[in-house]
């Protein structure tokens, strides 16, 4: 299959290492890897901050980068969820609400799509340590993703993975969120930090690099010893 | 503006023009488009009951123990006598409230001779009724789904009477339980058509609160205790 | 709630920076919340099909809602019918002078109130105090707060927030009582000062929970059985509720009264759940002389006219949104400034108040969905905070924020920019200097608290040109061999 990779604009420039875990794993199952270069990002930000035009004008972008893609990989549920089920809200009533429909139909979110579209649960990956999973709320509640990364984790060799007691709590991240109320965000990312240190992992998981940005970014801060970790990250190691 | 109605027809004017456009239906329930009533599969998608008298009551007598209802069966109205006997011996009532009715009138030359009753049958003294240790009334129904006692005006001696006294005794027969709050107002509607009376109550447990620290106390404002004491 | 006359944007951003620092108040918060989660996870458990229970919820509030001036209109003929008086109130003024005019034209001396968030909304008590009525809370958590002279913390718990020593404190102080821990304690020790207040009282006022079209009846729920007393003892009732509160038939409560108890306490069913039909009856022996319905719009036709959010007007006010809501849980019920807290109360609050004034509760949310996700009635809570920044956004842009978002959207829809901008510097580097120094400077903003990610050797579209490269070069390779 050809299987076109949409890298949101952060994890293009600050973790790029998740991208290419990304191009590794597809490739290793066989499939032919794209990625448009005229891709930049979903427009999100704005359109989160309420300037719906100006999300609009990146967003028609977007959807003539990925025209021609048979389905399209995020690896972020945060901007699939954008492709996926905030589009169509942002199109509606305007040019390219057909085309935004179309993307949002073949748009799948990485654990999702080896899970559910391909019916590949073990990528052979072997990853030594504690860890525990953190659901982002896009993915989670936009997308509905809960079972599919447990169930890719579970099979990699040598991991053990341990729930926290607030998975589905917000981390605090929220996009511009973090930085107009840093005091609330912060806040949240110390409850959430909290649940991750009371499992006594070495790892802290996630399939969104911008849960994981604020995650490790108070860590790093007060605690220093948990390690943050894309999904993608983990299956790609051998 | 009229002193009497207030801003009626301003306020559904506003209404009106308002809902000139439709709003989307988000989350149709998938059985409404058949054009039947919603509430006629209520039962399908709330806490399951069983079917049989004795599920019914099985299901009662489970949520009445986790509510700290106190579920007495008794075989007769001797038993029912001895019972209220009993409970007026530990707490020392002196006095108990109740309205007349087929089973409450019945009980009180049972009653032992240190409890007087102070019947309500027309009017009664605020202060005189706050003053006393225990209120028994009937009810119209008993709900197993919610472990409920369904009072109104009519059947339990007025609005107060079930709430007021410390500790509030029902006397109900076993036939009277149905099965969920459906049944319950289908109930209610048969047996009273378009006079309703002012006041239906699902008593559902003793008084409760959990206003501070969100820890349960009984007993907030209404009855302390609350006992069922059911007949065949 | 700060007392100053701060804007609310202020008074909202300072109070948060105060809230979300003070550790022993959340972990409190978050304490009491816990048996909560635990308590309604439980009894959602026994529902056979919640999902399905919801969608049905929703749909009756949808045509309620939608039928609205049809349902209210069928309400006031039965309801008069049996002998009940209702009043239409435009805005606070008019509902709030129509029960001043009918405690004076009725001589009422005292008044005990059960838990009304309407009232809080006109401002009832002060009112009623400012004319010389005296006015009693009875709800326990209602009559810590009036005692405290401090609103609701939550329009369910209104009290949560307080510890029992700080109660203990508080009924000394105010009560003359002796100092206690035990919740037990306390409880009966507000016991016995309200129940002199049903017995003296002339006015009874409450809110209500649903109107009840087809029977004409107000619907009450509650724990304690204050509203049963409130209701009970004195010879006026007077409930004042919100028009939207409206189902069909008395029938629909078998759905929504489960419903409301299990997503706003995780209860089955509330302590006493009660239906009023009219004053009391001929032949029955109690129940008030007059029973006066205030139907309150203020403002509520304002939201009931924008159909995309128009859902909002569903809510059954259970709660549920707040109890789950992670800022909420963080910054407490008084920052939000306003009657309705949380999740609904930010999307609410804008359409009752004004957007301009109210637009930073919509702003202040990560957009997590906790709220949509346990709403009973299928509310589209935390979209509904996207509609209010966009139509704020639309209404009267910010002009350093339109600035920036202008530029941002210059630079992504031209990829060959970006591509260029991501050769010499990571994302955030690229935006920073149009905001550097400013309030919205987002390096300084994050940095206060958290690290910043360090930077990567090269982007990933660099380093996935590079894998292709390879890939072609050792295909080729192979080809030649």
């Amino acid at each position: 299959m050809r299987v076109t990779l949409f890298v949101p604009c952060f994890i293009d420039s600050l973790y790029p290492n998740v991208g290419m875990s990304m191009v590794h794993i597809l490739e290793r199952l066989g499939h032919t890897v794209d990625f448009p270069e005229e891709q930049t990002c979903c427009g999100q930000p704005p359109f989160n901050s309420g300037y719906w035009e100006e999300a609009r004008s990146v967003a028609v972008k977007q959807l003539e980068a990925f025209k021609n893609a048979e389905v399209v990989i995020s690896g972020s549920g945060s901007c699939g969820a954008m492709f996926k089920v905030f589009y169509p809200e942002l199109f509606h009533g305007h040019p390219g609400e057909a085309e935004a429909k179309a993307l949002s139909a073949k748009t799948w979110e990485f654990s999702e799509f080896l899970v559910t579209k391909l019916g590949v649960t073990d990528l052979g990956a072997r990853f030594d340590g504690r860890a525990t999973f953190h659901d982002g709320c896009h993915g989670l509640r936009e997308l509905g993703t809960k079972q599919a990364p447990r169930e890719l984790l579970r099979h990699v060799k040598g991991l053990e993975l341990v729930e926290m007691s607030e998975a589905e709590t917000c981390c605090g991240f929220g996009g511009t969120f973090a930085v107009k109320y840093p005091q609330i965000s912060t806040a949240m990312a110390e409850v959430k930090c909290n649940s991750i240190c009371e499992t006594k992992a070495d790892y802290v998981i996630s399939n969104d690099s911008s849960c994981l940005m604020q995650i490790g970014g108070w860590l790093n801060r007060n605690v220093g010893s948990v390690k943050c970790l894309h999904l993608a990250e983990v299956l790609a190691s051998r | 503006m009229s002193p009497n109605r207030g801003d009626r027809e301003a306020i559904l004017g506003r209404v009106r023009e308002a809902l000139r456009e439709e709003a989307p239906l988000k989350h149709p329930a998938e059985r409404s488009a058949g054009g039947e009533p919603t509430t006629a599969h209520f039962r399908e998608w709330l806490p399951p009951v069983g079917a049989s008298i004795e599920e019914r009551y099985a299901l009662f007598a489970k949520l009445s123990e986790s509510l700290r209802t106190e579920l007495q069966l008794c075989a007769d109205m001797a038993e029912v006598s001895a019972a209220i006997k009993k409970l007026a011996e530990e707490g020392a009532w002196k006095t108990i409230a109740l309205h007349e009715g087929e089973l409450t009138s019945a009980l009180v030359p049972a009653f032992p001779a240190q409890l007087s009753p102070m019947v309500l049958s027309k009017g009664y003294d605020k202060d005189q009724l706050e003053a006393c240790d225990a209120g028994l009334t009937e009810c119209d129904l008993l709900v197993a789904q919610t472990g409920s006692v369904c009072v109104t005006s009519k059947s339990a001696g007025g609005r107060v009477l079930s709430v007021l006294p410390p500790h509030h005794i029902v006397v109900a027969r076993k036939n009277q339980l149905v099965t969920d709050l459906s049944e319950a107002y289908a109930s209610l509607a048969s047996k009273y058509r378009d006079a309703y009376p002012s006041m239906i109550s699902f008593i559902t447990g003793p008084s409760r609160t959990g206003d501070i620290e969100r820890i349960l106390v009984l007993g907030a404002h209404g009855p302390k205790r609350l006992t069922v004491l059911l007949l065949p | 709630m700060s007392i100053t006359a701060e804007p609310p944007r202020q008074q909202f951003q300072s109070d948060a920076n105060r809230t979300s620092t003070d550790a022993p108040r959340r972990a409190a918060v978050r304490r009491a919340l816990s048996n909560y989660q635990t308590a309604r996870d439980r009894t959602g458990a026994t529902f056979t099909d919640w999902k399905s229970a919801r969608a049905s919820a929703a749909t009756i509030k949808h045509e309620a809602v939608n039928h609205l001036d049809r349902y209210l209109e069928e309400f006031e003929k039965k309801f008069s019918a049996r002998g009940g008086k209702v009043f239409w109130a435009s805005d606070s003024k008019q509902a709030r002078d129509y029960i001043l005019h009918l405690a004076k034209e009725k001589n009422v001396r005292s008044i005990v109130k059960s838990k009304a968030m309407t009232g809080e909304e006109i401002h009832l008590n002060q009112a009623l105090l400012e004319e010389g009525y005296g006015v009693v809370e009875s709800d326990l958590g209602e009559y810590i707060q009036q005692l405290k002279g401090e609103p609701p913390y939550h329009f369910v718990f209104p009290c949560m927030h307080l510890r029992r020593d700080e109660i203990s404190d508080l009924f000394q102080r105010e009560l003359g009582t002796e100092k206690t821990d035990s919740p037990e304690e306390l409880t009966m020790i507000a016991r016995r000062v309200l129940r002199r207040a049903y017995v003296e009282a002339d006015m009874g006022i409450s809110g209500g929970n649903f109107i009840v079209a087809d029977t004409g009846m107000i619907s009450i729920t509650e724990n304690e059985g204050n509203a049963r007393l409130t209701v009970g003892l004195p010879k006026i009732h007077v409930a004042l509720i919100g028009i939207e509160k409206v189902v069909p038939c008395l029938a629909d409560l078998a759905l929504f009264l489960p419903m409301l108890a299990t997503a706003g306490t995780g209860q089955h069913l509330t302590g006493y759940n009660s239906m009023y039909g009219g004053p009391r009856q001929p032949g029955e022996i109690d129940g008030p002389d007059e029973f006066h319905v205030v139907f309150l719009d203020n403002h509520r036709t304002r939201l009931l006219a924008d159909p995309e959010q128009r859902d909002a007007l569903h809510c059954i006010r259970c709660g549920a949104c707040l109890n789950v809501c992670p800022i909420f849980k963080n910054i407490g019920g008084h920052t939000y400034g306003t009657t309705y807290q949380g999740p609904i109360g930010s999307v609410i609050t804008p359409h009752f108040r004004g957007l301009e004034d109210w637009k930073h509760l919509s702003g202040a949310s990560s957009l997590c969905g906790a709220c949509t996700e346990t709403c009973p009635v299928g509310i589209d809570i935390h979209h509904h905070l996207l509609h209010n920044r966009r139509n704020a956004a639309t209404q009267k842009p910010a002009p350093g924020e339109q600035f920036l978002w202008r530029a941002f959207s210059f630079l992504m829809k031209r990829p060959a920019l970006y591509r260029l901008a991501t050769k010499f510097a990571p994302l955030g580097g690229m935006l920073h200097p149009l905001v550097q120094g400013s309030p919205l400077d987002p390096v300084a903003s994050w940095t206060a608290t958290r690290e910043f990610p360090a930077a990567p050797a090269g982007s990933f579209r660099a380093r996935f040109r590079a894998h292709t490269a390879a890939k072609s070069a050792a295909l080729k390779k192979g080809g030649v061999q």
